[in-house]
């Protein structure tokens, strides 16, 4: 305790700056690291390192060697660089590496120096090569702007979306800029640079050139500028030694620093955090590293080793050959508790949880003390965000102590905080451990864009699987986001191992993701296609119990007719149309046709299509098929649909006919015929006759024929077409009964029997409501149907005699029922009577 | 007389919650928009509107997808520019989009899809409104519909918990309850846990059991519906009905109490019935007489209003059943429905043939005597050759030859077929069957399969007792059974699968009829173990149409939950009658 801020080192009156050891590197590296070319993501990311760089020899010994270690300086790749000259760098937002080659490609790589992509910064400078470059991170993504050898900048500002922008010219710039930066305002990237005493910044649209206010005289050149991490202060050396601080809209100043050195820095980087009280710039020279900020005296220390510094959201690390450190601003919470003498609430209760564990009162004392105060809820809340704020376990956990003792004190004090603190530096110590070497902060963790969800992408990017599914599980993450995401990473990475054969990769996949819900293994599959192995895509895909999903993929990899059954599976109309018109255009003709064939449900579907929308297609399946019943519908069909003329519509007939022969349909090629012979008749009437004959039925054209009173002709066509003698009956008399031609009907009926009767007479007339007419052919009625006959035409009494005489009893009831009233009553009487007497017998 | 239900009888599901799901999703889309000028029906003659923005709710059909093109075509050529917007109910398909393509304005129109595919018609009854899935699956072959069955069933489950017993037959029930199952597994956990309100569900084809519908209906709704044709639960009644010079839409559903007493009930009640409620009605008005002021006031307020209203209903309905008789009477109804019975009872077939052979002699109505065709060929096991080829060629002389065409429909969905010699239909039946075991071959669809496929209806009857025998009369007053809705002639067959494997709870037992329906492969159970499911929902039953149902078969269903104390809810694709399904396999051109 009592040596706990000897590495304090205040910066005025109100700030204390501390720098601590977050690892000693297992780097082991043979150069210095001035030698090399060196680049560190942010959020205690890794560190790339590139050796050799300037050398041009061609010796394979002697080649640049690209390193990537992780933060602890465990070596993650190692590659013999065979590209272009690089010039620059740096590390993107997903944490690939961006190296910026003297010819304006930019290589981009994975953590594992797996190459993944290049882009090009376009024709200009490639001409012009490049004479520097920085990679900067901006809330879209991470960005390159490069200075061409004519002075010139281009950048764009995500490198996920490339859009090249060439900043307009800087007038009168004939040689390079002393130094210069990226700025970050308004959404839109900026360009600062310093030509001699001036400053210009430069948009897209234009350049101006903007003098700093306040900024001391006699300055002839600015040696280095450096922004913050966020983009809201810069800072800018000058040759006369001073530092001049201020917002980076250059609107303000903080406040300037006499450092008394002329030497150019080395680096010099921002280090201050949101909401801190002091800001304050690190500057590093070869031995020398000085902490200034807005007070007469800095803070110096003394680098034993070549350093390189890597500006942090809340801090700065330090790196070197042996060891890796972090310098930041004492966070409120510790100063408060940890303050010599402090008397805050927090170091309080932090005294009285040790007196109380050396069983000693006085922890009682200073609980009342805190009591007394009201400040114990203040007190515990301390202890919990400086617990946050430390390094070292031991300390975090005393801390913690310290809280959870208060809390006991306290009567509803909402445990959240502390629980979440707990896990969060559970996950953080996790991480920080030597062997994962993410030296992430509580306050990058919790209050900036570094989520859980980032810290396990950056875990599974690491490949660190397992611990991974284990702070998922700690933390109780839902499946879908938590394990199974890092399953399917896991399976992702898991196909790209060229070396173990298809079927142990997809069994040892299948065996770890099981029927985990929401793992995608068509998304596996994609990815095994996307590295070449398409067999072990298919074997992959079979896991799958969506059959929807596998669709895509297959026809992706050109396995159409899997596709297509795999469609057909999934009961997916939709998606079976999808992959139709994808063979399609893939087949030609008669195989598409063919594998139609094989499948019925594709086969009506598209047939569906075709109906509607490609009528000769139909026509060409059906011949394919020698389908040719249907293909004499289609005919017919195309006789009432498509053509007009009389010659088209028997045209389509005839090969309807012929088709319906072909298909042993003789009925149908019949009925065609007939049909063919009908209209071609009926458009002989129509010449003829006059009126209306066209597309009616045979009935119907020797019905209107009676009706027209051409009865010599309607009979001719029942000859021709052999309209049966029934049928011709019930047309003829109904016809006439429908002109009222009583006495033609008359003759008709008597021309021979009826072969349907006299009923239907009878019916027909009461129908026109010609009694008189009716009970003509009433009495005509052979006797089964007498009766029925002689009610329908009222003749009740007389019915009854019949039926009597029949002595039919379903007859004798029928009448009974007819009996209405009093007219009937004799009648009705008389039934009951033979009735009876029937029942006598 | 309407039959109260058992007093344990449970408690039927909510379903307006279904109509409050659409509407608001509707809304929602309709918003994206501006606000709704005018509604204009999708005719193909163009759209009068002025306006700059034209919303098209439509079906996902090509033809309403050509309408669309020409219209968005003919704007372009007319130089003019507007928005549109298509919503397609209930889902989108991918060739409508693709018509839209070759018509080129794909990009001129953007697309939407309103997921409405359960309308509750009534409080028992809910309808996707597919009419088309009767011709599409079970003529065409074309499945996309089973989708949207699949997809109603999950919305129902997530609703109203799972369905702890689920039956089936038929190839298209299997199809849609195993993409159904699909479904459930993807969203697993969302229904867990839920207490199952729907005990049972039982889906059927419609080609199980063709029979039934097409029988003339004699219960009143069905017969209604026959006369009038109900459309979306409202009918039309025109002026002969309403005794006024104009029609009147009515709805039709269990809100309106007079129609709820007599829509199970056999014609030759219902005006018995009625005349009664008229009597009893006119009672009440008569209390009116002798009444003091207070007693007039609380009449007036409280009575007047229920019997005014009453007797509004009670006399469209008598109009209606008076218009009916006057219908029925004119072509012969009892003929007809005695024809029917022989069909079904199997006796004077020869009689039967040639009053179907007048039928069409007379042109009484293309429609009907297609009806009684295929009534005989299913009955039959198909006509006899010489029947097959002289009843159509009388078909054909009568209606016009492009029946030809219907003719070749109906033959592909074996609803009018050819009686083969019988060594070779047993040939083609062994090689069918062989093409069915064959499990790859299973899950494809052939809608062609039919061909041979044999009724077997005189068999299944044998089996299922579907011909009541009856001494003496059939009490029509008081049924005892579901053969009271075809007059005591005939248990709907349908129903009686329904019956008879919820009295078994399976399949078990009923092999040989199943292997009579050609359904050996497609009858399941599959029953949920734990006994989440309280006794109140096991007595709760979805029965799926696939294909349409009738209102006799919901009467007859309706009639048997009141015998056993269950309640039956029905979802089906469309109410359908006789009339709707000879429409449906019609080509005749428009």
């Amino acid at each position: 305790m009592d040596c706990y801020t000897a590495n304090w080192n205040p910066l005025g009156d109100s700030a204390f700056y501390r720098k601590y050891e977050l690892y000693s590197m297992d780097w082991d590296l043979k150069e210095e690291l001035r030698d090399c070319l060196v680049a560190a993501a942010p959020y205690g990311g890794p560190i790339a390192l590139l050796r050799n760089p300037w050398r041009k020899e061609k010796t394979a010994s002697m080649r640049p060697v690209l390193d990537i270690y992780s933060a602890s300086g465990m070596p993650l790749a190692s590659l013999l660089w065979k590209s272009g000259p690089v010039v620059s760098l740096g590390w993107s937002a997903e944490e690939e590496l961006l190296c910026v080659q003297e010819d304006g490609a930019v290589l981009v790589y994975g953590l594992h120096g797996d190459f993944r992509r290049h882009f090009s910064m376009g024709n200009e400078v490639l001409q012009n090569r490049v004479l520097d470059a920085r990679i900067f991170h901006t809330e879209f993504g991470s960005g390159v702007a490069i200075l061409t050898g004519a002075h010139r900048f281009t950048l764009s500002a995500n490198v996920g979306d490339l859009k090249l922008r060439r900043m307009p010219e800087v007038p009168g710039l004939q040689s390079a800029p002393s130094c210069w930066t990226t700025l970050c305002q308004d959404r839109v990237a900026q360009i600062l640079l310093a030509v001699g005493p001036d400053l210009y910044l430069l948009d897209h649209a234009a350049c101006s050139a903007v003098t700093p206010p306040g900024l001391a005289p006699g300055v002839s050149s600015f040696l280095q500028m450096a922004v913050s991490f966020t983009y809201r202060h810069l800072a800018l050396f000058t040759d006369t030694g001073y530092i001049w601080m201020g917002t980076a809209s250059l609107k303000e100043k903080l406040c300037e620093f006499n450092c008394n050195i002329r030497a150019p820095p080395k680096q010099m980087v921002w280090c201050s955090r949101p909401r801190s009280k002091e800001r304050a710039v690190v500057v590093a020279w070869e031995r020398r590293l000085m902490v200034v900020g807005d007070a007469p005296e800095s803070i110096q220390f003394v680098l034993d080793e070549d350093s390189y510094l890597v500006p942090e959201l809340d801090g700065v690390r330090i790196f070197s050959r042996s060891t890796h450190e972090f310098l930041h601003e004492v966070p409120v919470a510790s100063e408060e508790i940890f303050k010599i003498a402090s008397m805050a609430p927090g170091a309080l209760l932090l005294e009285a949880q040790k007196e109380y564990e050396k069983e000693s009162q006085k922890a009682d004392e200073y609980l009342r003390e805190i009591q007394e105060l009201g400040q114990l809820t203040q007190a515990v809340q301390q202890c919990i965000e400086a617990a946050g704020h430390e390094h070292q376990p031991d300390m975090q956990k005393s801390l913690l102590r310290a809280a959870s003792f208060g809390k006991c004190f306290l009567d509803r004090f909402p445990p959240d905080s502390f629980v979440h603190m707990c896990q969060d530096l559970r996950v953080l110590n996790a991480v920080r451990d030597y062997h994962i070497g993410i030296p992430l902060t509580y306050r990058k963790y919790r209050y900036k864009q570094l989520t859980i969800q980032v810290l396990l992408d950056r875990l599974v990017l690491r490949r660190l699987y397992p611990l991974a599914i284990q702070i998922c599980e700690y933390l109780r993450l839902p499946e879908v986001q938590g394990v199974s995401r890092i399953l399917a990473h896991w399976a992702c990475y898991k196909v790209q191992q060229k070396d173990v054969s298809d079927e142990d990769v997809a069994r040892a996949i299948n065996q770890k993701l099981g029927d985990t819900p929401g793992v995608s293994y068509s998304d596996i599959a994609a990815r095994a296609y996307g590295c070449g192995r398409t067999e072990l895509a298919i074997k992959l895909l079979e896991y799958e119990p969506r059959s929807g999903e596998q669709v895509p993929l297959l026809l992706k990899m050109k396995r159409s007719k899997l596709a297509l059954s795999k469609a057909i599976e999934s009961g997916d109309t939709d998606l079976v149309f999808t992959v139709l018109l994808h063979l399609k255009n893939e087949l030609n003709r008669g195989d598409f046709f063919m594998t139609l064939r094989n499948q019925p449900m594709a086969l009506s579907l598209y047939r569906q299509f075709c109906k509607h929308q490609e009528l000769e297609t139909l026509k060409d399946l059906y011949n394919q098929d020698d389908n040719h019943q249907e293909l004499g519908s289609f005919h017919i069909r195309a006789s009432y649909a498509a053509e007009e003329r009389i010659e088209g519509r028997v045209a389509a007939l005839q090969t309807a006919a012929d088709a319906f022969y072909k298909a042993k349909n003789e009925f149908a090629a019949k009925a065609t015929e007939d049909q063919m012979r009908l209209l071609r008749l009926q458009r002989r009437l129509e010449d003829e006759l006059g009126g209306q004959f066209l597309d009616l039925s045979l009935h119907d054209t020797a019905t209107t024929l009676i009706l027209g009173g051409h009865n010599k002709r309607a009979e001719q066509l029942a000859r021709d077409f052999r309209i049966p003698d029934k049928r011709l009956w019930w047309l003829k008399l109904t016809a006439l009964a429908d002109l009222e031609d009583w006495e033609e009907l008359e003759k008709f009926s008597k021309s021979k029997k009826s072969p349907i009767g006299y009923l239907p007479f009878v019916e027909i007339c009461m129908k026109q409501h010609n009694k008189y007419e009716a009970k003509k052919y009433a009495s005509r009625v052979g006797p089964e149907q007498k009766v029925k006959a002689l009610l329908l035409v009222g003749d009740v009494a007389q019915a009854a005699d019949v039926a009597i005489e029949h002595r039919n009893e379903a007859e004798l009831s029928l009448v009974l029922s007819h009996c209405t009233g009093a007219t009937d009553g004799a009648t009705a009487d008389k039934i009951q009577r033979a009735r009876a007497q029937a029942q006598k017998k | 007389m309407a039959f109260p239900h058992r007093p344990d009888a449970p408690e039927l599901p909510d379903f307006s919650m279904l109509k409050r799901l659409a509407r608001d999703q509707l809304i929602y889309l309709l918003e994206q928009q501006h606000e709704v000028d005018k509604l204009y029906k999708v005719e193909n003659k163009p759209a009068l509107s002025s306006n700059e923005q034209l919303c098209f709710l439509v079906r996902p059909r090509i033809k309403n997808m050509r309408y669309i093109a020409n219209l968005v075509n003919a704007d372009k050529l007319a130089g003019r520019t507007r928005k549109y917007k298509v919503i397609f109910s209930p889902q989108k398909f991918y060739a409508c989009e693709m018509v839209l393509e070759e018509e080129g304005i794909y990009g001129d129109v953007s697309c939407d899809e309103w997921a409405f595919s359960l309308l509750p018609l009534d409080v028992d009854l809910l309808s996707m409104e597919l009419p088309e899935f009767f011709r599409d699956y079970f003529l065409e072959g074309d499945q996309r519909w089973i989708n949207t069955v699949a997809q109603a069933l999950h919305l129902l489950s997530t609703l109203y918990g799972s369905f702890p017993n689920c039956y089936g037959i038929g190839r298209c029930a299997k199809m849609s309850y195993e993409l159904w199952r699909k479904l459930e597994e993807e969203e697993d956990g969302e229904t867990k846990g839920r207490r199952p309100e729907i005990g049972h569900i039982f889906l059927l084809d419609r080609d199980v059991d063709f029979v039934t519908a097409l029988c003339s209906q004699v219960v009143y709704e069905g017969l209604v519906d026959d006369t009038f044709r109900i459309k979306c639960g409202s009918v039309d009644f025109g002026p002969e009905v309403t005794s006024s010079d104009k029609s009147l839409k009515v709805l039709l559903n269990a809100e309106d109490k007079v129609f709820n007493e007599i829509r199970n009930e056999h014609f030759s009640n219902v005006f018995g019935f009625l005349s009664q409620k008229a009597r009893n009605l006119q009672a009440q008005y008569d209390r009116r007489r002798g009444m003091d002021i207070k007693q007039m006031k609380n009449f007036v307020s409280q009575e007047l209003k229920g019997l005014k209203q009453e007797h509004r209903l009670l006399s469209l309905h008598i109009g209606a059943c008076e218009s009916i008789m006057k219908k029925k009477t004119k072509q012969d109804f009892q003929e007809l429905i005695k024809t029917e019975h022989a069909l079904l009872e199997g006796f004077n077939i020869r009689e039967s043939t040639s009053y179907i052979e007048e039928h069409i002699d007379r042109q009484v109505s293309p429609i009907e005597s297609l009806r009684l065709m295929c009534l005989l060929s299913i009955t039959e096991n198909g006509l006899i050759p010489k029947d097959y080829r002289s009843l159509k060629t009388q078909y054909l002389q009568s209606y016009g030859p492009d029946h030809l065409l219907t003719f070749s429909n109906l033959r592909r969905a074996g609803l009018l077929t050819e009686q083969a010699p019988g060594d070779t239909l047993t040939a083609v039946e062994s090689k069918v069957s062989k093409l069915v075991t064959d499990k790859a071959a299973g899950k494809i669809t052939d809608a062609f399969s039919s061909l041979a496929k044999r009724s077997n209806f005189r068999a299944i009857s044998k089996k299922l007792n579907l011909i009541p025998r009856v001494d003496g009369e059939y009490d029509l007053k008081v049924p005892r059974d579901m053969a009271y809705v075809f007059s005591g002639a005939y248990v709907p067959l349908s129903c009686r699968i329904v019956e008879q494997v919820l009295e078994r709870r399976s399949w078990q037992g009923l092999d040989e009829v199943v292997r009579l329906l050609n359904c050996s492969e497609f009858a399941f159970t599959d029953m949920t173990k734990d006994d989440k499911a309280s006794s109140e929902s096991l007595r709760l039953i979805l029965v799926v149409f696939l294909g349409g149902c009738t209102f006799s078969e919901v009467s007859a269903l309706r009639f048997l939950g009141r015998e056993k104390g269950y309640r039956f809810i029905f979802l089906t694709t469309a109410v359908t009658n006789s009339a709707r399904l000879m429409e449906a396999m019609s080509e005749v051109k428009a």
